[in-house]
């Protein structure tokens, strides 16, 4: 059996404050959370940097990648079946795939999230250049603009909503696997719910549980407004 | 035997040697890994993740079907896939074996909240999707309303409604991938137990894991594909 379901010793609940809350360990202890808020600062800041690199370095990637496929529409194929192959490896398995090349900890984390996240964003990036209407990219070809100018200051903008749609998915599950990073010592909110006797003791691991949610509402409503201020034309249809 | 050469293909030989042959135990003595136990724990992770794939279908294919055909509840729908994504399945496999109990059946129920969010959204939109024509058509003909939903809405959804359930199985085969957490042996006890396998089980479990995933996801595609109505495919090439 494995050793993070050894037996709860006692010392984990009497260096904690609570009482019997503590003792019985019931489901939620607020006397608890309240005098230990703070061993929750320095996972939550690694949890923030394992998904900002992860996803940072999944969108660089995933539109480098459609920008091509949208040029050659042949590479369209082999990228898709590539990143579903990435998106469908288990990050779990992923961290333990690279052990042989970049060891544990949170350079491997953020390469195995990056590679869960590629075909998201890449997928969102090509169909909203794809459903960019013909007549437009026409009437641009129509008033003299290059190839690249069409790209760059018709077709992207044009297809924003659809990368933010997908850069949305991409954060949101993101947040939720990296709690997963512990176990490639990759540090993280996972940190709260397995290291030592943590795995039995409730109340710390709905307060992880949800400062991971807390984190992905957060990050899904920044990048809807983000959505929002680069897309003005669509407030107006709405 | 195969050992020896093996052996000079570093972590990756000892991973294949662990699968095959067995290794000693890190903890001395007894041997771990080789085919029977690989092959246990492989049935286990998938038995656990069929299982709980066919408790989310069973249970959210219904609701989305209803609630696209009738366009009702279009909020539940969306939101459900969207809180679905939000889930930490670490803090989830944990608390339902700290709060409730370790075993199968919570394990499977577990599971299966993981499923539920992306049949229920896709089965929603693939049938919201369904052109209106074909439907009033349908009705026309004296179809009934189950009989619309069956024949028509459901067919025609499939390829929305198959891309929910393999979301759903990649999510669950993951997360099986933790269940030595909640008391049940899954692949993943290779991983997890690093002090029992040792590196070599560790790179094991997760050459495992991810063949298994891929392998699932290989047989859902092609199963979409034989599911897929003739007209359908045709439309699309």
């Amino acid at each position: 059996m494995t050793d993070v379901l050894a037996a709860v010793d006692e010392s984990f609940f009497t260096d904690r404050s609570g009482g019997s809350c503590i003792q019985d360990n019931k489901l939620f202890c607020p006397g608890w959370v309240a005098d230990n808020y703070d061993r929750y600062v320095e996972p939550t800041l690694q949890h923030l940097v394992l998904v900002g690199s992860a996803v940072a370095a999944g969108f660089l990637i995933a539109f480098a990648l459609a920008i091509l496929a949208h040029r050659h529409r042949f590479l369209s194929t082999p990228f898709l079946a590539g990143t579903g192959v990435l998106y469908t490896i288990p990050s779990i398995s992923f961290f333990f795939l690279l052990l042989p090349v970049t060891g544990r900890g949170a350079l491997t984390a953020i390469i195995a999230l990056t590679a869960f996240n590629l075909q998201i964003i890449f997928r969102n990036i090509t169909t909203g250049l794809r459903n960019v209407p013909s007549e437009v990219t026409e009437a641009a070809t129509g008033i003299g603009m290059t190839r690249s100018q069409i790209l760059w200051r018709v077709e992207l903008p044009l297809a924003m909503p659809e990368i933010i749609a997908g850069l949305r998915i991409a954060t949101v599950s993101t947040v939720a696997l990296a709690t997963l990073a512990v176990f490639a010592n990759g540090g993280g909110l996972g940190t709260e719910i397995v290291t030592g006797s943590n795995i039995t003791f409730k109340t710390g691991i709905i307060v992880a549980g949800s400062i991971a949610v807390a984190m992905a509402i957060l990050f899904d409503g920044v990048l809807l407004l983000i959505g929002k201020l680069l897309a003005p034309w669509k407030r107006v249809a709405a | 035997m195969i050992g020896v050469p093996l052996a000079s293909f570093g972590l990756f030989g000892e991973a294949f040697q662990f699968v095959f042959e067995g290794r000693e135990a890190e903890t001395g003595g007894v041997t771990v890994g080789g085919t029977s136990q690989v092959l246990e724990l492989a049935a286990k992770q998938f038995e656990v993740t069929i299982l709980a794939l066919a408790v989310a279908i069973l249970l959210a294919l219904p609701v989305g079907l209803l609630l696209g055909h009738y366009g009702r509840g279009e909020f539940l729908a969306v939101s459900a896939g969207n809180a679905g994504r939000a889930i930490p399945e670490l803090a989830l496999i944990a608390l339902m074996a700290a709060a409730i109990g370790v075993g199968l059946v919570n394990l499977v129920v577990a599971l299966a909240i993981l499923g539920i969010p992306p049949i229920l959204t896709n089965a929603y939109v693939g049938v919201k999707q369904v052109d209106r024509a074909s439907v009033d058509a349908a009705r026309g003909m004296g179809m009934t309303e189950m009989g619309i939903i069956r024949r028509v809405e459901l067919p025609l959804a499939i390829p929305t409604i198959m891309g929910g359930v393999r979301t759903a199985a990649i999510n669950i085969i993951a997360t099986a991938t933790i269940a030595p957490l909640a008391g049940i042996l899954t692949l993943g006890d290779f991983i997890i137990s690093r002090n029992v396998y040792g590196d070599a089980g560790v790179l094991a479990g997760a050459i495992l894991v991810a063949l298994m995933a891929l392998a699932l996801e290989g047989a859902l595609a092609g199963l979409q594909w034989a599911m897929t109505s003739r007209g359908l495919k045709l439309n699309r090439s």
